[in-house]
């Protein structure tokens, strides 16, 4: 018996830009223009609506990992994770899985609007691979995980959308699966439920489960795997520890940042280091230095430079100005160029932030030039908290015993 | 391996339990009459039927004629439903099908089976009706219930087989009711196919045609069902049942690229 659960083999997957013929209608004609086509020896242009969505991939799982895989929008993950489901299959190459299947793709697939909160968890837990029995054993569970005890018997057309996804992410948290595949689905409910999810991921882990887990959340990554793929147009870019993976992938992002050009201003370049170099991957407490440059095109009056910082739930953690730190842009020339560093102090929770550079319009109150693409970077605490500011606390007392002779017990 | 078979059978199982009364719960959601719409489909042929012999003959009806009536709509509007309901099941489940992975022949079958528990309650308040109307049932009324397997078989070759071309050509589901519209003037549901004279034989080319006699026949007319228009049509649904299963499974693969 071997112990490779999921064995993914030279796969390539041919997807089709473009639409296809869904009506008789549509077809008749697209026919005879193939025919057409075929006669006039044009064959190519339908090829070059094809196009590879995976481009042999390969790589092997051992029974009890957990790979996360990571990516860009558009990179294939989804698409790789329907592989290992079998909701779709290969164009070439061989896909092995060894064990009990569960598949979390999309929270609440399957929840029909009309029927309640309890129809709906016995239909979605047999829909997600449970047999009868076991819903009925673990109803209650389900129920108290997703906190809707009071709305159960409410249909779930008139539950609010995270109330919606919340049962969904419960009963698909609570599936028993030797092989769990998760996409992206820690995202859903508020703070406090995600935080919950999360942990119930870890527990999936820790009991033994082969674990594929998709996400842009870098935090509940490097939490939940220590192995990570990352995938980049189809292709496999890297396989290897999350930590190192992970900054491959914030490398990419950081090749993609500037303004388009024909902007009244023009950001020409913007770049995070450390004191020891370029990096993107930041201790708490750390220094931050970002460089930027930028180019005036056509003449601007009152405006401000920007630095914002968003986290992962996409709140801002930070806004600097260069006015606020003392720099007036009253009146900006034509093929004037601004260059400036900034030195920050990373005091921040664990976590994936984004930091981009704007140019603002005060007066009118909009910004006349953002970066396109802002840059990621990510903060590691310790201990890992949670939350938005980082308080950098040390454990000085702790005690526990009887009310007599209570001991301190600090852990040094 | 074949522990690893019987877990899916009875998976599949559950699944398909799951789905007909999801099916069967949500036609009568949030309607006044909720299951009554069950009886309401085959009450309306019934009607239908007895206003157009009314017109037509112009003379009383006897009784025995409205009990096939009877005897023959209930079919037949089990056999409309479950194909019109079969055909857009696939589409109409459309995120379930791109997004999870399992034997997609269960959303036909469950319509098909939610239909089926329609047509039990009609059945019930049809056998009450006819036996109101005192009507007697001979002997080979068994037979009319056998008949009513080659009926589930010819449905669901169909309904298989429809609801995944409708996912390619979604012109599908006009044609299946264009074809439902007409097909009650071509089988012999509100009349007899004796009645045509010569050109019977012509009618009895449609498999729901002999079916539909046979069942009048054993139910109502206490003889026994032609044996040879029977046997071909109970071949012709088989097989209709086998094709559309061959070609729903040769399709399935495709479903979720192309919904």
């Amino acid at each position: 018996m071997t112990t490779q659960t999921i064995r993914v083999e030279h796969v390539f997957k041919k997807f089709r830009r473009g639409e296809y013929h869904d009506s008789l209608r549509d077809l008749l004609p697209a026919l005879s223009a193939k025919l057409f086509r075929r006669m006039a020896g044009r064959q190519r242009e339908l090829k070059q609506q094809e196009f590879w969505a995976l481009d042999d991939v390969s790589f092997k799982l051992e029974r009890g990992e957990a790979v996360a895989i990571i990516g860009h929008n558009g990179a294939g993950k989804s698409t790789l994770l329907k592989h290992l489901t079998g909701v779709l299959t290969p164009t070439r190459g061989n896909i092995v899985m060894n064990g009990r299947v569960s598949a979390l793709i999309e929270v609440g697939a399957g929840f029909h609007p009309l029927l309640t909160g309890r129809e709906n968890v016995f239909l979605n837990g047999v829909i997600l691979g449970m047999t009868l029995p076991e819903i009925r054993r673990k109803f209650d569970e389900i129920v108290a995980f997703s906190g809707l005890e009071d709305f159960i018997d409410t249909p779930v057309r008139r539950y609010s959308s995270g109330m919606f996804a919340r049962l969904g992410f419960s009963v698909a948290a609570h599936l028993d699966p030797e092989i769990l595949l998760i996409d992206e689905v820690l995202s859903v409910g508020d703070f406090m439920f995600q935080a919950k999810g999360v942990e119930k991921m870890k527990s999936i882990v820790a009991g033994g489960a082969t674990v594929v887990f998709v996400s842009h959340n870098l935090q509940s990554v490097l939490e939940l795997c220590p192995r990570c793929l990352l995938m980049d147009h189809g292709h496999l870019l890297a396989d290897g520890p999350t930590s190192e993976v992970t900054r491959s992938y914030l490398e990419i992002g950081r090749r993609q940042h500037c303004t388009e050009t024909g902007q009244p201003a023009e950001i020409s370049s913007c770049t995070l280091r450390n004191a020891d170099g370029p990096s993107s991957v930041f201790q708490a407490g750390e220094e931050i230095f970002v460089d930027a440059k930028l180019k005036i095109t056509q003449p601007l009056r009152g405006v401000d430079v920007l630095v914002r910082i968003i986290d992962g739930s996409r709140y801002e953690a930070s806004n600097l100005s260069l006015e606020r730190m003392g720099i007036s842009l009253e009146t900006l020339q034509a093929g004037e160029q601004l260059e400036f560093s900034l030195r920050m102090l990373a005091h921040l929770v664990s976590g994936s932030y984004q930091l981009s550079v704007a140019v603002r319009d005060v007066a009118r109150g909009r910004d006349i030039v953002a970066m396109q693409q802002p840059l990621a970077f990510f903060v590691k605490a310790r201990p890992g908290d949670r939350g938005v500011a980082n308080l950098y606390p040390t454990l000085i007392d702790y005690k526990r015993g009887d009310a007599t002779a209570a001991q301190s017990m600090v852990p040094k | 391996m074949r522990f690893e078979r019987v877990r899916k059978l009875y998976k599949f199982r559950e699944l398909l339990f799951m789905l007909t009364i999801r099916d069967f719960k949500l036609r009568y959601k949030q309607s006044v009459m909720g299951v009554l719409w069950a009886l309401l489909m085959p009450i309306a042929v019934v009607a239908a039927g007895m206003i157009i012999r009314l017109v037509a003959q112009s003379a009383e009806i006897k009784g025995f004629e409205i009990s096939s009536i009877i005897v023959k709509s209930l079919p037949w509007a089990f056999f409309i439903s479950a194909l019109r309901f079969s055909t857009n099941s696939l589409l109409g489940n459309s995120n379930l099908v791109a997004k999870v992975a399992f034997p997609k022949e269960v959303f036909p079958l469950a319509a098909i089976a939610a239909c089926l528990t329609d047509f039990a309650i009609s059945l019930i308040a049809g056998t009450v009706a006819l036996l109101l109307l005192g009507h007697h049932f001979p002997a080979t009324t068994p037979i009319a219930f056998a008949l009513l397997l080659p009926i589930i078989a010819l449905v669901t070759g169909a309904g298989l087989l429809l609801s995944s071309l409708n996912l390619f050509f979604r012109d599908v589901k006009f044609i299946v009711e264009v074809i439902l519209m007409f097909a009650i003037f071509f089988t012999p549901v509100l009349y007899n196919v004796e009645m045509v004279g010569k050109w019977a034989p012509l009618l009895l080319i449609n498999p729901m045609a002999p079916l539909l006699e046979g069942i009048r026949d054993t139910a109502v007319l206490g003889q026994m069902p032609d044996p040879l228009w029977t046997s071909y049509a109970c071949i012709m649904s088989f097989g209709i049942l086998i094709v559309g299963y061959k070609a729903f499974k040769n399709l399935e693969n495709m479903f979720a690229e192309r919904i």
